[in-house]
């Protein structure tokens, strides 16, 4: 079973696209399996169509909460408190538990034992089915914490599930950025699929997410997206590219029938065909090759 | 006055939002301050071109033991939610990445042999882009934790002063994008009218009007694509649409070599300053309200 995930460093260059048509392109060839890593906005969910199998409670971190009947608002919790969580007042202190980081700092320093903890319920995962295979996803709660404990959970189901029905891919559709989501959902991936825009935001952040997959020692390969928006900078993402060994898969021209697709909750090779297609075509073929799949000539009968 | 500009979904204009705001306010010659909290991405230099005259070192408290004092007694581990220390034998493990910087094992010691030093994870610079006082944080590459720099980076504003500090925040609703938003006046969500942009839009409004209780107002991007969708619900929650940006080549030409759209189309200037004048009108709204209640 191989592990793939799509990020970009950058927000909304395409990944969700991306994401959706390769599952789409890989179904047709190979049993998969999908999971959503961006559980602060999940978006897979809408161009897949998905049915709702298993749903699960997330329990994220825990939350100061004090009791008013035992506060003396002495303030030592507010003195110890380095997240600003703790909202004094006349006879009795409060927490503010979007503030509160759940380290007990407080619990263990207030002396009329006024402080407990609570575990907090902080989002939800669920199993869906899809036309593609199964997808995992999840959604965090509003303002909460440990959105990378919940990537990792969501792709551990993810992993598990290939690996007991036999499926051969996993494909990941990463977070932006390069933090902590993201680190969770590069782990253990034998591939990484960065979607780009030629513009100097985004050479800009490809650079930082491939020094991150470096980093974690995860391969990549690249896809510039829009890549008529500007011919000179997407020369400059191929020179860059070429610089660092790392292959350009896809080159996707701009075309407003991916939102189109969207629209229609498809994803735009099921959609339509036409250069995009062609191009998303091209980069599955890319990312076959990168992790030796075979399923293109399984199917074909061997 | 401090306006935080927000989106939910990734690449809907929140750095063009917050650039051109900023470079159309400045010419009336306003106390400006500019903060790109998207320490992960940072990318509003690229085209505020700030001159940087000051760089600093950020980060996160960690424990270091004092040995010679240490009684191995595990104390330290046991009151650390994150997991962030573990006492093996004659030895305290410290995982510097684990640590909040909470400060919990210190005033737990019962022999007093922990002291706090610097882990760096990231980098502050500061400098200007003409009249416009600029800083932008730095995650370091293979660092989980965006939040303490961004915590850092809002120590620069000053409370009680009547300069007006942009917030450019990074995409997502967790907590790099709550901790930018906290202590912020107003919360401007920049979307794209499609599918994507409208189902991240209602999660960025949960957060910022729902939880942190903050008012909201919209600007569309690229309108004109996708659907409906986005001014369907802005009207069904009352939320106000306060600037319209179509979808048009030249914006994207521009932005895709790090040219502000004000210096690009100059017209746009007037609309900018106008988007400013309708925050501060929300904004005596909001007051009004809250006297009111």
């Amino acid at each position: 079973m191989k592990q793939l995930v799509i990020l970009s460093g950058k927000g909304g260059t395409g990944k969700t696209t991306v994401a959706a048509a390769l599952a789409h392109l890989a179904s047709e060839e190979m049993p998969v399996v999908l999971a959503d890593a961006d559980v602060d906005a999940a978006n897979l969910e809408l161009v897949l169509d998905p049915t709702k199998q298993e749903e699960h409670d997330f329990t994220g971190g825990q939350v100061a909460v004090i009791d008013p009947e035992l506060c003396t608002a002495c303030g030592i919790c507010a003195e110890v408190c380095r997240f600003e969580a703790i909202i004094p007042g006349d006879d009795t202190y409060q927490v503010d538990d979007i503030a509160c980081e759940g380290c007990a700092s407080c619990f263990y320093q207030c002396p009329a034992e006024a402080i407990r903890m609570e575990e907090q319920t902080a989002g939800r995962w669920f199993r869906s089915d899809t036309r593609f295979g199964p997808l995992f996803h999840a959604r965090l709660f509003a303002a909460q914490e440990n959105s990378g404990k919940l990537v990792t959970l969501v792709k551990q189901q993810g992993r598990l599930r290939a690996l007991d029905e036999g499926r051969e891919l996993l494909i990941v559709d990463g977070p932006p950025g390069i933090g902590c989501p993201v680190i969770s959902a590069s782990a253990g991936a034998d591939l990484a699929l960065l979607v780009v825009e030629p513009t100097v935001s985004g050479i800009h952040d490809l650079e930082r997410i491939l020094a991150t997959t470096d980093h974690f020692g995860v391969p990549a390969l690249v896809c510039i997206n829009k890549i008529d928006v500007n011919p000179k900078r997407a020369a400059e993402v191929e020179t860059f590219c070429a610089s660092r060994g790392i292959e350009v898969v896809g080159r996707i021209p701009f075309d407003t029938v991916v939102t189109e697709a969207m629209v229609q909750g498809q994803p735009v090779t099921a959609y339509a065909e036409g250069l995009v297609t062609e191009a998303l075509g091209q980069v599955w073929e890319g990312v076959k090759v990168h992790l030796a799949l075979n399923g293109a000539q399984r199917t074909g009968g061997i | 006055m401090i306006i935080a500009i927000a989106s939910g979904k990734g690449g809907t204009g929140k750095t063009t939002v917050a650039v051109n705001l900023a470079l159309s306010i400045n010419a009336d010659s306003t106390d400006l301050l500019f903060l790109d909290c998207d320490v992960e991405e940072p990318n509003a230099h690229l085209f505020l071109n700030p001159t940087i005259e000051r760089r600093e070192e950020v980060g996160v408290l960690i424990p270091e033991v004092d040995y010679d004092k240490c009684t191995f007694c595990g104390r330290c581990a046991e009151v650390c939610a994150y997991h962030a220390l573990a006492v093996v034998k004659q030895n305290v493990l410290v995982f510097p990445e684990l640590c909040h910087g909470c400060g919990s094992c210190t005033l737990n010691c019962p022999e007093e042999t922990i002291h706090e030093v610097l882990n760096v994870t990231g980098v502050i610079e500061k400098g200007f882009t003409g009249d416009i006082r600029f800083a932008h944080g730095i995650l370091n590459i293979g660092e989980a934790m965006a939040v303490p720099i961004i915590r850092a980076l809002k120590k620069h504003i000053e409370e009680d002063s009547d300069h007006v500090v942009i917030l450019d925040a990074s995409p997502g609703t967790s907590c790099p994008v709550v901790e930018t938003m906290r202590g912020a006046n107003f919360v401007l969500m920049v979307t794209e009218p499609t599918p994507f942009g409208l189902h991240d839009l209602r999660l960025a409004v949960e957060v910022a009007r729902d939880e942190l209780g903050l008012p909201v107002g919209v600007v569309i991007n690229r309108d004109g694509v996708g659907d409906r969708g986005v001014e369907d619900y802005c009207a069904a929650e009352g939320i106000p649409i306060l600037m319209r940006i179509p979808l048009d080549r030249r914006i994207a030409e521009a932005y895709s070599e790090g040219v502000p759209m004000v210096e690009a189309l100059p017209e746009y200037r007037e609309r900018f300053v106008e988007l400013y004048r309708r925050i501060v009108g929300q904004l005596s709204i909001a007051a009004r309200q809250e006297m009111a209640r």
